[in-house]
């Protein structure tokens, strides 16, 4: 019998490393031994648009991408995003957000408001919100790319996925010069 | 090895392993990778042609020397090479031929969602549809086997989500493909005058008849009996999809499109209680079961529009609702793409937008600047439509229509299918003027090289096409060069050009903001300094993406030292967006830009 599919979905904004993050989730998966399918969209998207990536995973996946109130987990790597998207979580699903804002254009502008209370929305609508400190961790860090490093420890923590693996594909990933960073980094995450 | 690759980057992969040589491309969101991934193998010659047409004509001769050839486009790059295709479809080949084709369904990067598989039909043009990136790997060998056994050319259809969705591969070895590149002579096979044309057309039945023959026993087409109750037909990321959400029932997995395997389809049919077709965008294959006096369900409980995922089918065919809960109720502002801080086309587009004129617009990343603030372009149909729509504008209103009608086209864009249409504003005498935004690169789907850049996709140096040159030796008698990051010198051009009569060419030089970035030139920030802002928001009307707007709160309100008595706000730059082109400070009447320290 085939396993149960998961799907998690990561959402931000362009530059934020969200693919970057998604192709590292899946090769951790491929390492433990499972099939993974990823979806994601390039072209307009790069031009400063939303960037989502589904990355769905089990013993056969078939569809790259999930249907909307199916997905096990929304990895957010910017408030506003997290809205944008609920409607993929399933019932008793978690959502993991990263606590920052990036303003629209509109709100740029001063056209539109960027909605002040984005945490409790999202609060109200599922069980299980963790907000995470990860840009100004990674500032910290002295590298603010390493927001995706951090997320994925946190995500981690959900995946029953032996750190040895993500340390191992951490390592394939990323330059001798910023792979010790990046497993700090990645245990930041996964500690807190 | 195992490892995840993109459906474009697994055609790319399987083509070299099989021992395809030679490939000849246009970019085109989601095709583009395809081509540039395969032109980094070794041993192969990949080239970026000016367009799609060229792209299919070279192939076709690379393959009439014996090579196995493919040729890459988006599908909308399949009716501009669609004159050489329906003939190619005639002639046969040599070597492999295949054309891969990249459809859009939801338009994620594209003007229009045309499905592809119609070409097939219409051109008899068999046509196979992987599923996923592994299935994409092995479908590239499996169209050059096709392509030679039956003498024919072969497309590759792929949609966006395969090409850019990521599933496991495991790659192999290359294997020599035992091509044979020699001259071969057979005019009553290449040459298509109607007598030898006659001939051909009859083997081209032939052919299809072959085809439908061995699409019986092609065994990527096959039947995945279940339960009974529900047989579903399908193929390509459409099956993905069906097959997720209904895991129980029956299905029939065509690999090949066109033609499709009437006995096959008859025989599932026989078997099963309900037969359905789940397919993205037409109802291609349901017309066809239909036609063969199947009872079959689909575009009655499908979509016709837009890419489904597995909710979409589930709900459509079990007519039962999905458990999705309703997103909170907020407003979320959009987040539409831009044009990127610094980008040329933003002072060009500044200053057409501030002219009473119509802008006929073209594809490419200054498409975007129809949008509000810039609002300077008015129309964009096709790549290269701008010249002639604007030539026949004018025509069309006379002297009315002078000093009026501008057409904007990007270089790489100009040098797809502008050149012809520019030759005919000459030929014919419109009054307009023609921009071309040389931006120095292909931008909008990736920086890809072209004739005007000097260099190729593999990384040659070549001879550069000089633009302003080019619109002499056409007849242009006013060609024009300007900076359009110098707002002065563009006003000033784009007046006296739009009041002189007859055709003006202005050729609009400044490379990409990403180009400049990649090459890692030094950028010196702006600041604005908010005690000489005045809150006009005059900056604002450029709508880049490093400049917002900061009202005043309750406690700035009271403690800032105003302008004037209605100044709400000022304006900032964010330094880590800005690059400097300095067309913010162009526009501050007060002077209030400067550099960041
Ligand atoms: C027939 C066809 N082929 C390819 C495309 C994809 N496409 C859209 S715009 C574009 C090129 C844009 O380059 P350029 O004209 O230089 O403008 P830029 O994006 O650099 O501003 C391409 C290849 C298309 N829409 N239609």
């Amino acid at each position: 019998m085939e396993s149960k599919v998961r799907s998690i979905l990561i959402a931000g904004v362009g530059g934020q490393g969200v693919l970057k993050a998604s192709d590292i989730l899946s090769a951790v998966i491929i390492e433990a031994g499972m099939d993974v399918k990823k979806s994601e969209v390039h072209g307009m998207a790069q031009r400063g648009g939303c960037v989502t990536s589904h990355v769905r995973y089990g013993s056969r996946v078939y569809s790259p991408l999930a249907r909307k109130g199916d997905v096990d987990l929304i990895l957010s790597f910017e408030k506003l995003e997290t809205l944008r998207y609920l409607d993929y979580l399933k019932e008793g699903g978690r959502v993991i957000i990263n606590d920052l804002e990036v303003y629209p254009p509109s709100v740029n502008m001063g056209e539109a408001e960027y909605p002040p209370n984005v945490i409790d929305l999202v609060a109200d609508h599922v069980d299980t919100v963790e907000v995470i400190d990860a840009s100004e961790k990674a500032a910290r860090l002295g590298d603010p790319r390493m927001v995706n490093t951090i997320l994925l420890g946190v995500l981690s923590r959900h995946m029953d996925i032996d750190t040895a693996v993500w340390e191992k594909v951490l390592r394939k990933t990323f330059p001798p010069k910023v792979v010790g960073k990046n497993i700090e980094a990645f245990h930041l995450g996964r500690k807190d | 090895m195992k490892v995840l690759m993109s459906g474009n980057e697994a055609i790319a992969r399987g083509a070299y392993e099989c021992g395809v040589t030679f490939a000849a491309a246009y970019p085109g969101t989601p095709s583009t990778e395809i081509t540039e991934e395969f032109s980094k193998y070794e041993g192969v010659y990949a080239e970026w042609s000016p367009n799609e047409k060229v792209a299919l004509e070279v192939a076709i001769g690379a393959s009439l020397a014996g090579a196995n050839a493919m040729a890459v486009m988006k599908h909308v790059g399949v009716n501009v090479a669609a004159d050489p295709l329906f003939t190619v479809s005639y002639t046969g080949t040599n070597g492999g031929l295949v054309i891969v084709t990249a459809d859009d369904p939801s338009l994620h990067s594209s003007q229009n969602e045309q499905d592809n598989r119609n070409y097939a039909k219409f051109a008899k043009i068999p046509m196979i549809e992987p599923s996923d990136s592994a299935e994409a790997k092995d479908f590239i060998r499996i169209a050059f086997e096709i392509a030679r056994k039956f003498d024919t050319p072969v497309f590759l259809r792929t949609t966006t989500r395969l090409s850019h969705s990521k599933s496991v591969v495991e790659t192999g070895e290359p294997k020599p493909s035992g091509a044979v590149l020699e001259i071969r002579h057979d005019p009553r096979k290449y040459v298509m005058v109607p007598a030898n044309a006659r001939l051909r057309r009859l083997a081209v039945e032939e052919r299809m008849k072959k085809l439908a023959e061995f699409a019986e026993t092609f065994p990527e087409n096959r039947i995945e009996m279940n339960d009974p109750s529900m047989g579903i037909v399908a193929a390509g990321m459409a099956y993905s999809y069906a097959r997720e959400a209904f895991p129980e029932a029956s299905f029939l997995k065509l690999g090949m499109v066109h033609p499709i395997p009437a006995g096959m389809i008859r025989a599932f049919a026989a078997r099963v209680d309900r037969l359905y077709v789940v397919e993205e965008l037409d109802p291609f294959l349901e017309e066809q079961i239909r036609a063969l006096g199947l009872p079959v369900a689909g575009k009655e409980h499908l979509p016709f529009t837009n890419e489904f995922d597995p909710g979409i089918v589930e709900t459509a065919l079990s007519g039962k609702a999905a458990n999705v809960k309703a997103l909170p109720q907020v407003t979320i502002p959009p987040r539409p793409p831009n044009l990127c801080p610094g980008c040329p086309h933003r002072g060009l587009f500044y200053v057409l937008g501030k002219t009473k004129t119509f802008v006929a617009g073209d594809i490419g990343c200054y498409t975007l600047s129809f949008m509000k603030p810039l609002a300077g372009l008015h129309s964009c149909i096709c790549m290269g439509a701008s010249v002639g729509m604007a030539h026949g504008m004018s025509k069309a209103l006379g002297e009315g229509g002078h000093g009026k009608v501008v057409g904007v086209i990007g270089d790489s864009t100009f040098i797809h299918s502008g050149i012809t249409s520019l030759l005919n504003t000459v030929y014919n005498q419109s009054d307009v003027v023609i921009v071309i935004c040389d931006n120095r690169t292909t931008a909008m789907t990736g920086m890809q090289q072209h004739p005007a850049t000097g260099y190729t996709l593999q990384g040659a140096r070549t001879r550069q096409l000089d633009i302003p040159s080019l619109g002499t030796v056409l007849g242009i008698e006013n060609v024009r060069v300007i900076n359009p990051l110098d707002l002065k010198e563009t006003r000033e051009v784009i007046k006296e050009e739009l009041e002189r009569k007859g055709p003006s060419l202005v050729v609009a030089q400044s490379p990409c903001a990403l180009l400049l970035k990649k090459k890692g030139g030094e950028e010196k920030p702006l600041r604005i300094d908010p005690d000489v802002c005045t809150g006009c928001k005059v900056c604002l009307g450029l709508g880049c993406p490093a400049i917002s707007w900061r009202k005043f709160d309750a406690e700035t309100e009271k403690t800032f030292k105003k302008k004037t008595k209605k100044q709400e706000g000022i304006a900032v730059i964010d330094r880590d967006l800005c690059n400097g082109c300095t067309l913010c400070s162009q526009v501050c009447k007060f002077k209030a830009v400067e550099e960041a320290k």
